[in-house]
């Protein structure tokens, strides 16, 4: 086998799985007021690691980045949960959410709503799963 | 004065938008042609990573008529699944593996 030369597509990798990663935060927290939120945000987040894994390959980047993307998948649900469970702390029915208005040093005022929190919920799931199968099937013999 | 002045912008961004419709369709035709003929896969590789770009095209002028800024995110997000696809594509056709245990 032959060594192939991936310096373009490494240099090319680097660069943009950084603005990948901006894109996704991007969508994750544009979506209460346009199109995005935390599905299409975890995917393109997926979408950069597995570009990452594409270009270095599997052992280089589980040193970079040391997650378990299979206990994301929990943090994920247990993170959607508790923000439902939450609205039991204010004698409201389940999956209740609410949302006000803050004060920001540099941002000014900010609209911070609990429905965002449920969102990275789905945003962790997202990325775990997507990366979880597609991992599964790459390390298939 | 300027109500004519906005008819005549209209009607010319209307004969825009069809003539760059058609060219796009045609193009796309083409590349259908040549994804379906392509004697070898890099051909057909190389037409679908350009359907792609042709794909965002349609996008775009769909947003500008249907008048609406919405359509943004999706143009960003077709670039970035052509490319990561072309990838994967080129990476199977050199390689045979797509992610690789270890690069040695």
């Amino acid at each position: 086998m032959y060594k192939p030369n991936d310096l373009i597509l490494r240099t090319t990798t680097s660069l943009i799985a950084f603005i990948l990663l901006g894109f996704a935060v991007y969508l994750l927290f544009a979506g209460h007021n346009s199109p995005g939120g935390g599905f299409i945000g975890g995917l393109v987040t997926a979408a950069a690691i597995v570009l990452m894994y594409m270009a270095y390959g599997i052992e280089t980047v589980d040193k970079v980045l040391p997650i378990n993307f299979e206990t994301l998948i929990s943090i994920g649900l247990i993170t959607a949960i508790v923000t439902g469970l939450g609205s039991f702390l204010f004698d409201v029915p389940f999956l209740s959410h609410t949302f006000d208005y803050f004060e920001f040093p540099i941002f000014g005022e900010v609209e911070l709503a609990t429905a965002m929190l449920f969102d990275i919920g789905v945003y962790f799931t997202v990325v775990g799963v997507t990366v979880t199968i597609i991992l599964n099937i790459a390390n298939d013999q | 004065m300027t109500d004519n002045l906005l008819d005549v912008t209209e009607t010319i961004l209307d004969i825009t938008l069809f003539i760059s419709f058609i060219a796009i369709s045609l193009s796309l035709i083409l590349l259908l042609i040549r994804m379906l003929k392509g004697p070898t896969n890099p051909d057909r590789a190389v037409a679908l990573d350009t359907i792609g770009i042709n794909l965002m095209g349609v996008a775009a002028l769909l947003a500008i008529y249907l008048i609406t800024p919405n359509l943004n995110d999706v143009i960003l997000l077709i670039a970035i699944l052509a490319f990561l696809g072309t990838v994967a594509i080129a990476k199977y056709l050199e390689k045979g593996v797509i992610i690789d245990r270890d690069m040695d």
